[in-house]
């Protein structure tokens, strides 16, 4: 188990290096100098291009570049925004918030997507198995913003039982609408993968066997066959929960969440170069550790399953 | 220049004048005269892309916050007149020469004096670095004595006779120069300033109407002002402070505004344009700004040199474009098409006086006309291509543009998209670009000399046409040495005559600002830079 987790890592290593190293040659390669930007419409002075190239150092060679940008990356230096602001500093700002909405949206989904699928499971072929699988359908078929507007829209906006953006600090309460919005998106995986499960644990012996030997269904139905169903589950939310926590850019920025995919959403429009490389670096990073964990994640849940050297 | 929120994105809108009045009027009309409101405003803003020094701030969000944390030594009205804030008077005899008296006993929010020393520590700061955004202001939008992009210490020729006393010197004549002094890069500096430049960029110290307040900056969420009770001068805050509120959309603002979530926005996104002012009723506004839209062909493009064969090819396509029909269907009426290289909103504007400006009138088969003489002098061949930024929305008038173009002149013509802003900045620059690019002006400060001594003046920093016409040149100079804003235009608009003729760049249209505010609020005006004025703003708790 160990040696399987060490394995792991050093595979990532790799994975580390390749996406670093393209995504800092996508956004330093794009034809154009980042400085003219700065002046809009207005043409600077060659002296005002050249001091500000030597001031971000944008008039090193490419491979200079990655090299200084590497150096800082391992030494936990992340950088600094043309405005002076520390990447460090902005996710340690913005990733507890986007940890909270992935958290949120996670339990949402377990809970209504676990319930759904339990009870379409038991019921198979019943109005309820029908009438959630096509909600689900359609949920899943609608693009994030078209769902993230239309909920706002509702919801914030005429009806006014949520506030329409996340206000300063983002309460809970505020993000409970994007969560919504987010669970919604992966809900028709846990549902059905629940509801399938059910049904293959429910005509399992153990089941006959729990039912033989009198057990109330109020037992049977949450020890027996539920824990049971729960494997496949458990780690597709893992994997969502990755997904989340790399950034909910489109949501994020409809409902202003003060989180990382806003973050660098605002950094692209900017333009912001540093910001947005050191950003998504981390992502790369975090979305490796994550899948590192769900395979992790298998063994503990089922026992059977033995990682070989 | 300014650098709009989205820096890419072209300006605004334009309507009517009609409409003007209506989207500044407001519900009460109890202006200032110690009816003071208690409420704080929320205003709509983004995270500034620069540190917030003044010398270092040419965008609209770090602008809009030190504007209302710092005094300069004029400020703007909502017309686009000006009118002393922290100065007394600024006089000269020979408008080379120019004396500052400042107002006495103006303190700094920390409790420290303002005085000359204030700002011209502060200006011989801003114009000593070339990697200061707006280093510029010395050298090209102002001809100080001194000034170079080479920068130093204490180049400018600046002199303190007193606390409230100091003198500047210009390099050449220049009656305008009290008109530019309201920009941010005029605006004084503390003595804290130079001990860390970085910390105050975070959290800045001015002598305005406001002053940060105890939360002061969070990043990524709000930046939040009080009223300054230290400051005596016009721009007395009405409200109980200034909450700026970071969205990294303007849907998500304009969200906001519906719930009134937010009081002030100050611009409508693009996909609630067409129902905005359902939305809003009567606070939506919709009025023109000073920003100028347009297309620009180097003389090194072939066929479009300093010529004749240019000349006509210029005229030629400056007729055959469609401006009314463009503004209406693709702009829904939000702009209105260019008579002239200035804009409405500034002092001046009077482009029927001027000889040549039928050049901008829609006539097909003048241009036709002028395009076949060009073709006697000089056949053309190939396609006509005007390249554009693909990031910055542009691409549905260019289409309908080159269209237009094409079906007046019969010759082939077609948009030329760039990835984005910079590739597209970076060909210009380099000179290299083989196409007509668009171009725009948004006004520094409201002065038709701004852009016309920007964009047109031999050898000045934004002349990417490279044009070079020694009448206009000569006008030019005259015009900034002319006593009053009367006579100044006067000149400058016998100038712009020559523009007509040679047409350096083609005048597209003049942009509006459309924004709006919420049920909350009151006193919402948007001045001649489209951004809302937000001290005179009320809010009762």
């Amino acid at each position: 188990m160990l040696w399987y987790i060490v394995r792991r890592l050093l595979q990532g290593i790799p994975v580390f290096f390749g996406s670093t190293f393209i995504i800092f040659s996508m956004v330093f390669l794009t034809p154009g100098n980042p400085v003219l930007r700065m002046f809009g419409d207005r043409t600077p002075a060659p002296e005002q291009v050249a001091a500000l190239e030597e001031k971000f150092h944008l008039n090193e060679p490419f491979l200079t570049r990655y090299f200084l940008y590497l150096g800082d990356i391992l030494q936990g230096n992340l950088g600094t925004t043309y405005a002076g602001q520390s990447v460090n500093e902005i996710l340690a700002r913005t990733f507890p918030t986007t940890l909270r909405l992935a958290l949120l949206a996670v339990i949402i989904q377990l809970v209504i997507g676990v319930l759904v699928g339990l009870i379409s499971g038991l019921r198979k072929g019943g109005i309820f198995d029908n009438v959630s699988l096509l909600v689900t359908l359609l949920i899943i078929s609608m693009p994030v913003f078209v769902l993230a507007f239309v909920a706002q829209w509702i919801f914030g906006i005429q009806l006014g039982w949520f506030r329409p953006t996340v206000g300063a600090g983002a309460p809970w309460s505020d993000l409970i609408l994007p969560a919504i919005v987010l669970a919604g998106l992966n809900m028709a995986y846990v549902v059905r993968l629940t509801r399938a499960s059910v049904i293959e644990t429910s005509q399992n012996d153990f089941v006959r066997m729990a039912y033989g030997k009198g057990l109330s269904r109020g037992r049977v139905i949450p020890v027996h066959i539920l824990r049971n169903s729960m494997i496949p589950v458990t780690t597709n939310l893992a994997a969502d929960f990755g997904i989340l926590i790399v950034g909910a850019t489109v949501t994020e920025g409809i409902f202003n969440v003060p989180g990382v995919g806003n973050e660098l959403f605002k950094a692209i429009n900017r333009g912001d170069t540093p910001e947005i490389v050191s950003i998504v670096t981390i992502l790369v990073i975090v979305y490796v550790l994550v899948n590192i964990a769900i395979d992790v994640l298998y063994g503990v849940l089922d026992p059977r399953i033995r990682y070989v050297k | 220049m300014r650098i709009s929120r989205i820096a890419a994105a072209a300006g605004g809108v334009v309507i009517a004048a009609a409409l003007v009045l209506s989207g500044c009027a407001s519900d009460s009309g109890d202006t200032g005269g110690g009816s003071a409101s208690t409420g704080v405003v929320n205003v709509a803003w983004g995270e500034p892309e620069n540190p917030l020094i003044p010398a270092n701030t040419n965008e609209v969000n770090g602008g809009q916050v030190l504007n209302n944390m710092f005094a300069g030594l004029v400020y703007y009205k909502a017309d686009g007149s000006w009118d002393y804030d922290a100065a007394e008077s600024i006089e000269s005899d020979d408008y080379i020469t120019w004396t500052v008296k400042l107002k006495a006993d103006q303190t700094f929010s920390d409790g420290t004096p303002v005085t000359s020393d204030s700002f011209v520590k502060a200006w011989q700061w801003a114009a000593s670095n070339p990697d200061l955004l707006n280093q510029w202001w010395f050298i090209d939008a102002i001809a100080f004595k001194g000034g170079t992009y080479d920068g130093g210490e204490n180049t400018l020729d600046l002199t303190v006779v007193d606390d409230t006393t100091f003198t500047v010197v210009l390099d050449q004549p220049r009656a305008d120069f009290p008109v530019a002094l309201g920009y941010t890069v005029f605006f004084p500096l503390p003595d804290s300033f130079f001990d860390d430049p970085d910390a105050f960029g975070d959290a800045p110290i001015g002598n305005g109407p406001y002053k940060l307040s105890d939360e002061g900056w969070v990043h990524g969420e709000s930046l939040s002002l009080v009223p300054n009770d230290g400051y005596t001068g016009p721009r007395k805050a009405q409200n109980g402070g200034l909450n700026f509120k970071v969205y990294a959309t303007q849907d998500a603002a304009y969200a906001d505004l519906l719930s009134d979530n937010v009081d002030v926005i100050d611009t409508v996104p693009t996909n609630a344009l067409a129902t905005f002012k359902d939305d809003l009723g009567d606070r939506a506004v919709e009025q023109a700004s000073a920003v100028f839209q347009s297309f620009t062909m180097n003389y090194n493009l072939e066929h479009f040199g300093d010529n004749e064969e240019g000349k006509l090819r210029r005229a030629a396509i400056s007729h055959a474009i469609d401006r009314a029909e463009i503004t209406d269907v693709i702009f829904q009426g939000t702009r209105t098409p260019a008579e002239d290289f200035t804009s409405p909103v500034i002092a001046g504007f009077d482009p029927a006086s001027i000889e040549g400006s039928d050049v901008m009138k829609y006539d097909p088969a003048m241009a036709k006309d002028l395009w076949a003489q060009a073709d006697a002098i000089s056949p053309w061949s190939g396609t006509f291509q005007l390249a554009y930024n693909a990031d910055g929305g542009h691409q549905e008038w260019v289409d309908a543009t080159v269209n237009s173009i094409k079906n007046s002149l019969g010759i082939d013509a077609v948009g030329l998209p760039y990835p984005d802003f910079k590739g597209l900045r970076t060909e210009v620059n380099d000179r290299t670009i083989k196409a007509a690019f668009r171009t725009g002006w948004q006004f520094d400060f409201p002065s038709q000399a701004n852009i016309l001594g920007a964009l047109y003046v031999t050898g000045s920093g934004s002349n990417d046409a490279d044009y070079s016409n020694e009448n206009f040149d000569k006008l030019f100079r005259e015009g900034l040495a002319a006593p009053t804003q009367e006579e100044q235009s006067k000149i400058f608009n016998e100038a712009q005559g020559q523009l007509f003729t040679d047409l350096p760049a083609i005048p597209l249209w003049y942009g509006a600002v459309t924004a709006g505010y919420s049920t909350l609020v009151d006193n919402v005006e948007y001045g001649w830079d489209s951004w809302p004025i937000l001290y005179n703003v009320t809010k009762s708790e």
